[in-house]
This record gives C-alpha cells, sequence and structure tokens, in this order.
C-alpha cells in the first residue's frame, strides 16, 4: 500500500492529510500553528500518522503547502495553496467551478477547470476584514464562543448594520452597539454580512462559474455560508471538514506527482 | 552664461567626468566569476550604460551658471528645449533611482511628515522630499531654473511641478495633451497643441533672451526619432527565442531613451546595446539559461525589488519579453517628423498609452502578446500610478476572453519600498506559476 501527505501550515493553524493509494482519508489532524511552524508541520503530521497508525516510513511523499510551506522540511515539494485548495475542492465535488476559501489570514476566490487545475484566483490578503481573524476579533469582543457565532447569527431576528471597512474600526462599532444594548444575535448577523460583502466582491472579480464550493475554517459558520448563498444567489457548498481542503489538495499532489 | 561656470563646467565634463568615473572602477575589477546559474553573462553594454548615468547625475552638479537647468516630466517633449541648451533632468528617474536603493520609503516619509498624503504617488513624495531635505542617493541635484512638464501621463504632475514652481521661485512650463477618447487622428486638439507649442517656443525666448534654433530644433527632432526607433529594435530583439534580454534588463536600459532623448549619447549608447543584443540573438544565447515561458509586464517597475523579482522569475524559467511600459517610448515617437516639427511632437506626446482609453491600450496589449508570443501577463498594481493602474481587472477579463491568456496581478508600487508584502506576493507569484505550468 501506498501512502501520501499533504500538510498545509497556515497562519492560524496547521493541518495534516495522509491519503492510502486510493484518495482515501486515513489520518487527518488539526493543530494551531503557533509561533514554530516547523514544530506544528511535525505535530501535525505526527497525528496524522497516529490516527491513521502508520509509521513516518510509510509515507512515500509529502507536499507542504500554505503560508508555512517553505518551513516543513520534510516535505519533498512546496505547492501554493490556491493549487491545493482547487485540486482538493474538485476532488470532493467534481462538478465544483469556483472555490471560495476564507482562512485565517487571508481569502482567495479560485476558478477551477477540469482536473481542478486553477484557472484564475484573485486574494485579499492585504485587509483582515474580509478573513477568519475579524470573526476571531469580534467573537472575543462580544464574548461568544468562535464556534457559536453561525449558530446565533441564524437566530437574529433583525441585523446590525457594521459599515467600517477594517477589523479595528468595525470593533469599536460593535462596542458602540453592545453599549446601546444591541441584541447580540443582530450584531453577529451584521458582522457576517460585513464579512460577506468583502467576499462578494472579489468575487464578482473574477467572476462565478459553475457550483461554488467554499473551504477553509469560516466554511464551519453556518450563518456566514447562509449570507454568502444569499448574496451570490446560489448554493454554496461546504465539504464535511472544510479546514483541511488545503492539506487533502497537497496530499492529492503528493499522490499524483509522487512528490 | 557666465565665464567661470562654463569653464568649470568643461573641465569636469572632458576631465573630471571621466576621471571620477575611472575613479569608481578602481576595486571593482573582480576576477571571473563562476557562471550564473540562472542567467547568461552579463551584457557588456550595461558597464557602458553605468557610466552613462553616473555621468549624467555627476555633471549636473556643474552645470548650474554654465547652462540653464530644467526638471522635466518623462512625457513632456523635451525636443523643444534642447536648442535653448537645457541640462535636463527628471525627477521621476531620480525617483526610481531612489526607488531602486531602496531609500524611496525614507524620502518619501519626508514628504509625509510636511502634510503630502502617503496616497499620493511615490515619484511625487520622494521628489518633494528630496526638495525638503536635499536628501539623495546621488549626492546633489541642481537646482532647476525651469520645470517643464505635461499631463499626458497623469494630472499628479501638474500639482507636483506647482509646488516646485513655488518653493524655487521658478517659471513652470505645462503642456496639456487632451485625453485621447477616441481614435480621431486630427481636428482641434491637435490644433490646440501645436498652439500650445508655439506659446511655448515664445515663452523659452523670453526666459533664454536667446531665439529659437528652427534648425537645430529639426536636427534634435531627427536624432529623437532615430533613437526611439533603436530603443524599438532593442525591444524588438526579445521576439526571439530565447529572448537576449528581459523585460528586467530593459527597465535598466531604458534611462537614455527616458532622460537623454534628443542627445547623442542616448543614440550612441542604443547603436551598441542593439549590435549586442542581435548578435546574442543571432547566437541563441537567451538571457535566463532555461526559457520555459514567456511573460508579458503591465505598469511601471517595482524599483526596489528589481533584483529579487528577476531572479524569482529566472528561477521558474519565467521570460518576460515584453512591457507596456517599455514599450511607451518606442510606440509614439516613430511618428515624429522633421518637415511637420509641431504637430508630429503634439501627435506622438498625447498618443501615449496613459493618454488613451482602455480600448487602445488592450489593442496594443493584444498585439504585443501575438508578437512576442506571450504565454502569461503580470499586473502590476502601482499604489502610486492611478491613471495606470485603473482597469487593469477589466483588462485582465477581456484578455482571457479573447486570447486565453491567464495573469496574475500583484499589488505593490513604482518606488515606496514599504508598500510591499513580501510573502503574500510571493504566494501570488507561485500560484500564477503552477497554474502556467499546468495549463
Amino acid at each position: 500500500m501506498h501512502y501520501a501527505a499533504g500538510i498545509d501550515v497556515g497562519s492560524l493553524s496547521t493541518e495534516a492529510v495522509i491519503l492510502d493509494s486510493e484518495a482515501r482519508i486515513v489520518g487527518e489532524s488539526i493543530l494551531e500553528t503557533g509561533f514554530h511552524s516547523t514544530r506544528a508541520a511535525e505535530k501535525a503530521f505526527e497525528a496524522a500518522l497516529a490516527q491513521a497508525g502508520l509509521p513516518a516510513e510509510a509515507i512515500e511523499a509529502a507536499v507542504a503547502t500554505g503560508y508555512g510551506r517553505i518551513s516543513v522540511p520534510f516535505a519533498a515539494k512546496r505547492i501554493t495553496e490556491i493549487s491545493c485548495h482547487a485540486l482538493g475542492a474538485w476532488r470532493l465535488f467534481p462538478d465544483t467551478g469556483t472555490v471560495i476559501d476564507i482562512g485565517g489570514q487571508d481569502s482567495k476566490v479560485i476558478q477551477v477547470g477540469t482536473g481542478g487545475r486553477v484557472l484564475d484566483f484573485t486574494m485579499n490578503d492585504k485587509c483582515a476584514a474580509g478573513t477568519g481573524r475579524f470573526l476571531d476579533v469580534m467573537a472575543a469582543k462580544l464574548e461568544v464562543p468562535l464556534g457559536d457565532l453561525g449558530r446565533l447569527s441564524l437566530e437574529a431576528r433583525g441585523e446590525a448594520t457594521i459599515s467600517s471597512v477594517c477589523t479595528v474600526f468595525a470593533e469599536s462599532e460593535v462596542v458602540s452597539l453592545v453599549a446601546r444594548n444591541h441584541p447580540r444575535e443582530e450584531i453577529i448577523r451584521g458582522i457576517h454580512r460585513s464579512i460577506v460583502h468583502r467576499v462578494v466582491s472579489m468575487v464578482k472579480v473574477v467572476g462565478v462559474q459553475g457550483q461554488v464550493t467554499m473551504t477553509g475554517g469560516v466554511a464551519l459558520n453556518q450563518g456566514v455560508v447562509a449570507l454568502l448563498s444569499e448574496e451570490l444567489g446560489r448554493p454554496v457548498r461546504v465539504p464535511a471538514e472544510p479546514r483541511t481542503v488545503g492539506a487533502f489538495g497537497a496530499a492529492l499532489h503528493a499522490l499524483k506527482n509522487g512528490a | 552664461m557666465t565665464f567661470l561656470p562654463a569653464i568649470r563646467y568643461r573641465f569636469m565634463k572632458d576631465i573630471g567626468a571621466p576621471a571620477a568615473m575611472r575613479f569608481a572602477k578602481i576595486g571593482k575589477k573582480r576576477s571571473a566569476r563562476p557562471p550564473d546559474p540562472l542567467f547568461a553573462p552579463p551584457l557588456a553594454a550595461t558597464r557602458r550604460l553605468k557610466e552613462l548615468i553616473g555621468r549624467h547625475y555627476f555633471l549636473s552638479r556643474y552645470a548650474p551658471g554654465a547652462m540653464p537647468v530644467a526638471w522635466v516630466t518623462s512625457g513632456a517633449p523635451v525636443e523643444i528645449l534642447r536648442p535653448f541648451g537645457y541640462y535636463t533632468l527628471y525627477p521621476e528617474n531620480h525617483s526610481a533611482l531612489c526607488g531602486a536603493q531602496k531609500v524611496g520609503g525614507r524620502l518619501c516619509a519626508h514628504a509625509e511628515e510636511h502634510g503630502y498624503s502617503p496616497d499620493l504617488c511615490s515619484y511625487a513624495r520622494i521628489d518633494l522630499g528630496h526638495a525638503l531635505t536635499g536628501n539623495t542617493p546621488v549626492g546633489r541635484l541642481p537646482r532647476p531654473d525651469l520645470l517643464f512638464a505635461s499631463n499626458n501621463i497623469c494630472q499628479t504632475v501638474l500639482y507636483w511641478y506647482k509646488i516646485l514652481a513655488a518653493r524655487y521661485d521658478i517659471p513652470l512650463i505645462l503642456f496639456d495633451t487632451p485625453y485621447r477618447f477616441g481614435d480621431a487622428e486630427d481636428g482641434p486638439d491637435l490644433e490646440y497643441m501645436v498652439g500650445q507649442m508655439e506659446a511655448i517656443i515664445l515663452q523659452l525666448e523670453g526666459i533664454s533672451g536667446r531665439s529659437f534654433d528652427r534648425e537645430a530644433f529639426s536636427r534634435t527632432i531627427d536624432l529623437a526619432k532615430e533613437t526611439s526607433l533603436l530603443w524599438g529594435r532593442v525591444l524588438a530583439t526579445m521576439k526571439t527565442r530565447p529572448a537576449p534580454m528581459t523585460i528586467f534588463d530593459a527597465f535598466a536600459h531604458m534611462l537614455p531613451i527616458v532622460s537623454l532623448r534628443g542627445l547623442e549619447s542616448a543614440r550612441g549608447y542604443y547603436r551598441l546595446l542593439l549590435e549586442e543584443l542581435e548578435e546574442r540573438a543571432e547566437r541563441g544565447i537567451g538571457a535566463i539559461r532555461e526559457e520555459r515561458k514567456r511573460l508579458m509586464w503591465d505598469n511601471i517597475a517595482i524599483w526596489p525589488r528589481m533584483r529579487e523579482h528577476a531572479n524569482l522569475f529566472a528561477s521558474h524559467g519565467m521570460a518576460f519579453v515584453t512591457a507596456t511600459y517599455t514599450n511607451a517610448w518606442a510606440e509614439t515617437t516613430p511618428l515624429l517628423d522633421p518637415g511637420r516639427p509641431l504637430e508630429s511632437l503634439a501627435k506622438a506626446y498625447s498618443c501615449v498609452i496613459l493618454n488613451h482609453h482602455l480600448e487602445h491600450r488592450l489593442n496594443l496589449m493584444e498585439r504585443l502578446i501575438r508578437e512576442y508570443r506571450v504565454d502569461g501577463l503580470v499586473i502590476h498594481s502601482a499604489r502610486s500610478c492611478k491613471p495606470y493602474s485603473v482597469g487593469q481587472y477589466d483588462i485582465k477579463r477581456l484578455l482571457l476572453e479573447r486570447l486565453s491568456i491567464p495573469s496574475v496581478v500583484i499589488e505593490a508600487d513604482i518606488a515606496d519600498e514599504r508598500a510591499y508584502a513580501e510573502e503574500q506576493t510571493r504566494t501570488r507569484l507561485e500560484a500564477f506559476f503552477e497554474a502556467l505550468e499546468n495549463a
């Protein structure tokens, strides 16, 4: 049996995926990247190996992706997360034409062609307001666990307006909404609307084609997914584990090319 | 012109500058280096280029008093100044130089401390930073006697040069080129521009107390045209596969066509460069050792990152073979006609891409993509240059639709090294390379 690994070292979290020769996931792990990205990559790899019940020697090829891709010494090849998310999403949903990935520190929209090829892409890597970081900051300010944001926003009856396009200033806006006793659910929904607006304007730059698949940690937030789908006027599909799609794509590359 | 400075200038030109250039070379003679794994051996002409630039800035210090000094925008019809014997300096070129030496940010910060917005063009901020502090990596720039600007490249130059005019208390000559919304050849716009040229000549006669030498003007036009045609042929050598130079080389070699246009030294230089490039093309020597894909560059260079980018692209086998930017000095100056000097000057300077509607730019890019057999396009969205950066996303989409040319946008700046995110840019470019390789 041949095995391949993909490691995605992101700004906030590191994921590892191990595939068997049939491209089935036999092990996966998600850890915080922390300060030391090489150590994070090693730990994530070890955790995924433990889950698969495999020794490191069983892995024939490993590909690293994400911002920390250069600090994964055991990876034979480095591929950008753009190519990896495209391939990963296409493999999970072969009719995928557009991938929206909202990660911890950036967001991207990728046009995907046959075989998971990247046709075009655009990125927001300049501003935190369209990224997971924005939700992180807001959840802390509202004293709500990050994982509850989605559920709470779906319970909202109205919606607060967050007009600032900057995370830091939006934070002060949220503070003043809280001070005026604005319902928390409505503030959360407003926050989601704000992030979705940023992403939708990016989607329009490359254009939507085919089915839309959303990847990255923010895809776990049903509130954001629902609003994104509403704003785009089409369904947005989310894989069972959207956070490991990049690592999955990297592992697919490793499997395909033997790294 | 006063007697003493004139003698001093002549001495520096004939003896001082050559000695200084020789002095600069001392200690730089290195033993033969091992061949570079990425690039062909450097062009011999590059040494001559360095001398030319060094000499140009060095001699400029001795110009005041010996001859009038003019600061000129890159798109101004400098040919009209030449018969009056101005020593011309290009603040944009100086700012690019500061950018390349990574001191742009510091000079920008000086301007920002005086209240100029960080959203203002970095060429302008660097120049104003220099005007306010006197700091420059070239030692010293001579105080100008005259400013000459044209809005064919942007509107910023008008306000920037007005500030300089007030600061140095000197005359500012403006050449206004109406924006070309269509492709109409002649008409009231041309008349309007020729009228301005005539008024400019009168103004220059008044300032200098000399009458306009029409014969010398005609010779200048002829020289500028020939130099521009030579520059066009220099660029055209990159049509060869593998290309004997890349756009990163061309960015460096464009100084004479921008700053020394209408002077003998520029023509002589391009003859030399062209000869060497044609020989390399014939012998099949590529600028980068492995040319796998051919790319086009859009917008002004990212001066502070030239070397890093040249290495990054070369290490992926990506050769830039054409750019809208370098092409701008070959595109319209062939229109120059010594028989109809003013009209042809007006046409040549108003038809530049930044003064033209988007469809024109798109058609030009399509032509360059075909002629240079381009596989992909790198679009620099320059924080400084709004006229160049507006419309780039439409261009990107339309070129993909019309020619299936993939492209990537990188956000950076022309000369302010602070407006650059290393990792993010690298990721975008590497993703683009991966997509190109899999296309």
